[in-house]
């Protein structure tokens, strides 16, 4: 088994954000009925936390406030999970909820420690 | 009552309680000398008792000969006197008696230190489970024997290697400190799950003694609840999670010993009682910001002591079991997970998740697959049915597979 990083993309910023607020709410219980799933494999990591959209951006030379949205889409949620390859790690990710109103989620294999 | 019937009842109330004071007086290293000068005093007792008929007061009765045997024992052995730490000596009257403190007070501070000592991680946790029987709640060899249904020899080898263990380790019994409550409370609420557990779903067809058991798992919890040190969300959740279980005691078996499925229980059987009170003690559990495992198995517990199927009912016991799988992950959680899945989101989802599940090896699994493809396709049901059959150990699990195989055979045959 290995880990993977789940990174969920999602516009935070701009005027019609999407998911809208209203399809947040929707989106509780798919969300925590995938994440449910995800530890019935014994495949999480750790507990998800929730993080705040506040976020600050540092540069070389300045800190800024809010999150990173120089792309359209900063980090809406983490994740870390157990599985054995790419494939299965892509097949756990597509089951985000989230997906069907235009968010990404990036998957990233944790470089096996040797 | 008759000296034949109430000896072994205060074996079993007050047997603890002198060892605990004892115990705490003389040191962990000097376990067996308490124990031996409370079984001396249970002995005079019986002796005593059948000779001269009960006294007024059999529990003072009690506590004045083992005060005076333990003084006996410590004019007759000055070398163990001398040994003793000097803490003790500083408990000494003025007249150079130890004193020896037989208050309500002092047994219950004695006792929670003892459970503090005997809940110890330097003990594996079978141990300490047989050691809180032992020492905690007075159960002897054969009956700890018979909880665990194993060899008289093995558990006599297992409580005395977890003495020796809390020796070598110099653990001592005082109170714990409120930073070591912190610490340690995890491991003594643990134990007292585990002791629960065991009267709960023991294969042991001993009913009484499986009662027993999981009463004094309650007895140990609710003297955590007395003490306000103690008193914690996570103390409360725990005998909360306890109570809704125990209230279905009387419904789970029927005469026989055979289990009775809760679909199939008779919920005027339920104990209400037991469940208002564990109401009570999940309200007093949720005061906090912390919220344990045993706050979200409290939680499916309670819906659960409410029979009739209700969407929210299945939403909210799915919910609590995606935390508590988020929180930490076992076989058991993530099968009951998945059947509270197949209540809210329909048997085929449920039954996409179950396949990812990967326990092959257990017959629970093999038999909720059963039931999610009851109606689904019997034919796949039948064959799931019949791995479990093949997998499953207990004669309780066999005949409750023979009934499923049975009555699918039944449908395929309409």
């Amino acid at each position: 088994m290995n880990e993977f990083l789940l990174v969920i993309h999602r516009d935070l910023k701009s005027k019609d954000a999407s998911p809208s607020p209203e399809q947040m709410q929707a989106a509780i219980k798919p969300f925590q009925d995938w994440i449910g799933g995800i530890a019935a494999q014994n495949k999480l990591v750790a507990p998800p936390k929730r993080w705040d959209g506040d976020g600050r951006v540092i540069k070389q030379n300045t800190v800024i406030n809010g999150p990173y949205a120089e792309i359209k889409e900063s980090i809406g949620g983490l994740l870390m999970i157990r599985a054995e390859n790419y494939d299965d790690a892509v097949e756990i990710a597509k089951g985000c909820p989230v997906l069907q109103w235009g968010a990404t989620v990036e998957v990233r294999m944790a470089v096996p420690t040797v | 009552m008759q000296p034949k019937e109430l000896l072994p009842h205060l074996f079993r109330t007050e047997y603890r309680k002198i060892v605990a004071v004892l115990c705490r007086l003389f040191g962990i290293e000097h376990i067996e000398i308490a124990e031996d000068i409370v079984s001396d005093t249970f002995l005079s007792a019986t002796e005593n008792w059948s000779l001269k008929g009960l006294p007024d007061n059999p529990t003072a009765w009690l506590y004045t000969v083992a005060k005076n045997k333990t003084k006996n024992y410590l004019k007759r052995d000055t070398i163990f006197k001398q040994k003793l730490s000097p803490e003790i000596k500083y408990t000494t009257d003025s007249t150079g008696e130890i004193e020896i403190d037989l208050s309500t007070k002092n047994i219950a501070d004695s006792q929670l230190a003892m459970m503090f000592t005997v809940c110890n991680p330097a003990i594996s946790a079978e141990s300490q489970v047989a050691l809180a029987l032992n020492l905690l709640c007075g159960f002897g060899i054969q009956e700890i024997t018979d909880a665990f249904l194993a060899n008289k020899e093995v558990i006599y080898k297992r409580i005395n290697r977890a003495k020796d263990k809390l020796k070598e380790a110099g653990i001592q019994i005082k109170q714990p400190t409120l930073n070591e409550i912190g610490n340690r409370l995890e491991t003594v609420l643990t134990t007292i799950y585990l002791l629960f557990s065991e009267g709960y779903y023991s294969i042991s067809q001993n009913i009484t003694l499986r009662h027993d058991l999981c009463a004094e798992a309650m007895r140990l919890n609710y003297q955590l609840i007395e003490n306000p040190a103690t008193n914690t969300p996570a103390v409360n959740a725990l005998f909360a999670l306890m109570c809704f279980h125990a209230s279905r005691f009387e419904a789970r078996t029927n005469d026989n010993g055979t289990m009775i499925l809760y679909e199939d229980q008779d919920e005027s059987l339920w104990d209400r009682n037991l469940i208002n009170k564990g109401i009570y003690h999940l309200n007093q559990a949720s005061t906090g910001t912390v919220i344990t495992k045993y706050h979200l198995e409290a939680g499916i517990a309670y819906w659960h002591t409410i029979k009739e199927d209700t969407p929210e009912k299945w939403e909210n016991i799915l919910q609590l079991y995606n935390n508590l799988l988020i929180m930490e992950y076992s076989p058991i959680a993530a099968l009951n997970r998945t059947f509270a899945l197949a209540k809210t989101n329909g048997k085929p989802a449920a039954i996409a998740e179950a396949e990812k599940l990967n326990l092959n090896n257990n017959h629970f699994y093999y038999s909720l697959l059963g039931n999610l493809y009851t109606d689904v396709d019997n034919q796949k049901a039948l064959q799931h049915y019949q791995t479990a059959m093949k997998l499953a150990t207990s004669a309780n699990d066999k005949a409750t597979m023979n009934r499923n195989i049975e009555q699918i055979k039944q449908y395929l045959n309409h």
